[in-house]
């Protein structure tokens, strides 16, 4: 059977096989002139050897690396109490904002009041004005934590634009599915429940987890309002030692977070893609 | 000449060399320059060559500078120990005032790797071993302890000793000796929190977050009077052998040749007595908070 394969197919299998060759070849050239460049070139630039020493120094990342480690417990910690609190309380928004009941329209009105005030205002403000305001109106310890005030700060902002991903969702659920859901004898309540969440929910999950990438390095602005995380630990080694290394030892920590995140982002969406969509045009 | 000027200070730091190889053309730079010296106030024979700009001394201070270092972020004014201390120095190294001027750097602009815009930058750098591998330190022009400023000063009242800190809320600022002392001396049982300014230590404070915050003595007496209400100075720390207490230096770029020329003008005006009266008008009355012992 392989012996006889048409002359034509073969042919065309050629070509695309050499066409393959080609351009595996040129990327790898590309590349290779490219990294050639940057480790040749960059080391002969007048002061390399002080910007060696003060953002690549082994001793200082090897110093630096386990204090960051055991910083970064805590951004993990605020990361993993404050996710489900955010996708909770936007859900809630984002399904307040899409009810449709007249009686509701004062929630709504608030709900998107909401929305555009805690995007339209840089997280670091609600940070400090949450973080530092709401405690000093007088409470004591440990009800005036930082470590609650500012994860409340970090909720109250992120639910606002992960509300707007989940409100996106909902609206893409064509009328027809509530329509027939309704015609079924189920409830505006149930018809939100049952159908369209779960689509929604579903289609939504890739942008989603873009938030969460993006929430995983803004969990760092709490440190503003006292607790030491990772960022401000290399901070504190960076003063310390006047040399920048202990930031580029936090850039690794967090790229070891947020590579295998986005990866996961990339296969979801990948999967979404193939799973809504046709075959892929080469 | 500033181009000249500049590829011998760029020569000097790229081989390392003091004052070996580049030596001649720094003489001969001198010899052109040095009838303009003495008339115009540019500088003497020791600085000339070794200033970013030919004849002008330009100086780096924190943006904003604080008081008692800088009064009222003026340092053109020389009001304030550190504005004092900058223009004893450019004066005793041939500089007129006119030919001073000033820049504003943060600390992470002062130790980065690039060429700097300052001369020397002095806004309460300490001098410490690790620091020196990325920039050179003048001598020092101030020795300070640490102290602690709180609201509540009832809390304090029966302090003695380091050992009484141990159950305290510290706030410090991030990159300061302060809160290197906290860590290493006072050894509080929960760890103390960070503020990148005083402005966040205040509010912390207000917040009842911290019990307290450790500075350096001169800006603990400025901030417990002026800029925290109600605030006070319930302890200061001795220097003792065991803690050493925090020199402060000008930050020069690494081995600039300069720094010889600035550290000859400090020993001038620490042998006149100028100096310890420059701090006598701007830092004194610091002697009544109650001491520590370590």
């Amino acid at each position: 059977m392989s012996a006889n394969v048409s002359p034509r197919g073969t042919r065309r299998a050629q070509y695309e096989a050499a066409r393959k060759r080609r351009s595996t070849a040129v990327a790898i050239i590309s590349s290779l002139v490219l990294v050639a460049a940057v480790v040749i070139l960059i080391p002969h630039m007048p002061r390399w050897d002080r910007v060696h020493e003060s953002f690549f120094n082994g001793t200082r990342f090897a110093d630096s690396f386990p204090r960051l480690l055991r910083a970064f417990v805590l951004d993990v910690k605020i990361f993993a109490w404050s996710v489900p609190l955010i996708i909770g309380f936007a859900l809630l928004v984002a399904v307040t904002r899409n009810s449709r009941s007249a009686a509701l329209f004062p929630l709504r009105a608030l709900t998107v009041a909401y929305t555009d005030i805690m995007r339209g205002v840089p997280v670091i403000l609600w940070i400090y004005l949450i973080g530092f305001g709401v405690p000093g109106l007088g409470m004591d310890r440990p009800w005036n934590s930082p470590l609650l005030w500012g994860t409340v700060a970090l909720v109250l902002t992120y639910a606002s634009y992960v509300a707007e991903v989940f409100r996106a969702g909902i609206e893409s659920v064509h009328e027809s599915q509530r329509a027939a859901s309704r015609s079924l004898g189920l409830s505006n309540a149930q018809t939100m429940r049952h159908v369209v969440l779960p689509q929604a929910i579903r289609r939504v999950v890739p942008p989603l987890m873009n938030d969460l990438v993006s929430l995983q390095k803004d969990v760092a602005l709490v440190s503003l309002i006292g607790p030491v995380e990772i960022l401000r630990q290399a901070g504190v080694d960076k003063s310390k030692f006047a040399n920048f290394t202990p930031y580029i030892a936090a850039a690794v920590v967090f790229l070891l977070i947020t590579i295998p995140l986005t990866r996961t982002t990339d296969y979801m969406m990948e999967r979404e893609r193939r799973r809504t969509s046709g075959t892929r045009i080469r | 000449m500033r181009r000249l000027a500049v590829a011998v200070t760029a020569l000097s730091l790229v081989t390392l060399a003091a004052c070996g190889g580049s030596s001649s053309s720094v003489s001969s730079d001198t010899a052109a320059n040095s009838s303009a010296t003495d008339v115009s106030g540019t500088g003497n024979d020791c600085t000339s060559g070794k200033t970013l700009s030919d004849g002008k001394l330009v100086i780096g201070t924190g943006n904003p500078a604080y008081a008692p270092w800088v009064v009222d972020d003026k340092p053109e004014s020389k009001k304030g120990f550190e504005a004092a201390v900058a223009y004893a120095v450019a004066e005793d190294m041939g500089f007129t005032d006119g030919n001073v001027s000033w820049v504003r750097t943060d600390f992470d602009a002062a130790i980065a790797p690039g060429k700097k815009n300052f001369d020397f930058n002095l806004q309460q750098f300490s001098i410490t071993a690790d620091r020196q591998k990325t920039v050179s330190f003048s001598d020092p022009y101030y020795t300070t302890n640490q102290a602690i400023v709180a609201l509540d000063a009832t809390k304090f009242k029966n302090v003695k000793s380091v050992a009484d800190l141990k159950d305290i809320k510290f706030g410090a600022q991030a990159g300061t000796t302060s809160l290197d002392f906290i860590n290493s001396v006072i050894k509080p049982s929960s760890t103390p929190f960070v503020y990148d300014d005083n402005a966040g230590a205040k509010a912390a404070l207000q917040a009842k977050q911290i019990d307290a915050i450790v500075l350096d003595l001169p800006t603990a007496f400025y901030v417990a009077s002026a800029e925290i209400d109600g605030a006070s100075v319930v302890g200061q720390f001795p220097a003792s052998a065991a803690v050493a207490g925090d020199q402060l230096g000008m930050v020069f770029d690494l081995n600039n040749p300069l720094t010889s020329c600035v550290n000859a003008a400090l020993k001038d005006l620490t042998d006149s007595g100028e100096l310890a009266k420059i701090q006598q008008k701007w830092l004194s009355d610091q002697t009544n908070a109650p001491v520590i012992s370590l």
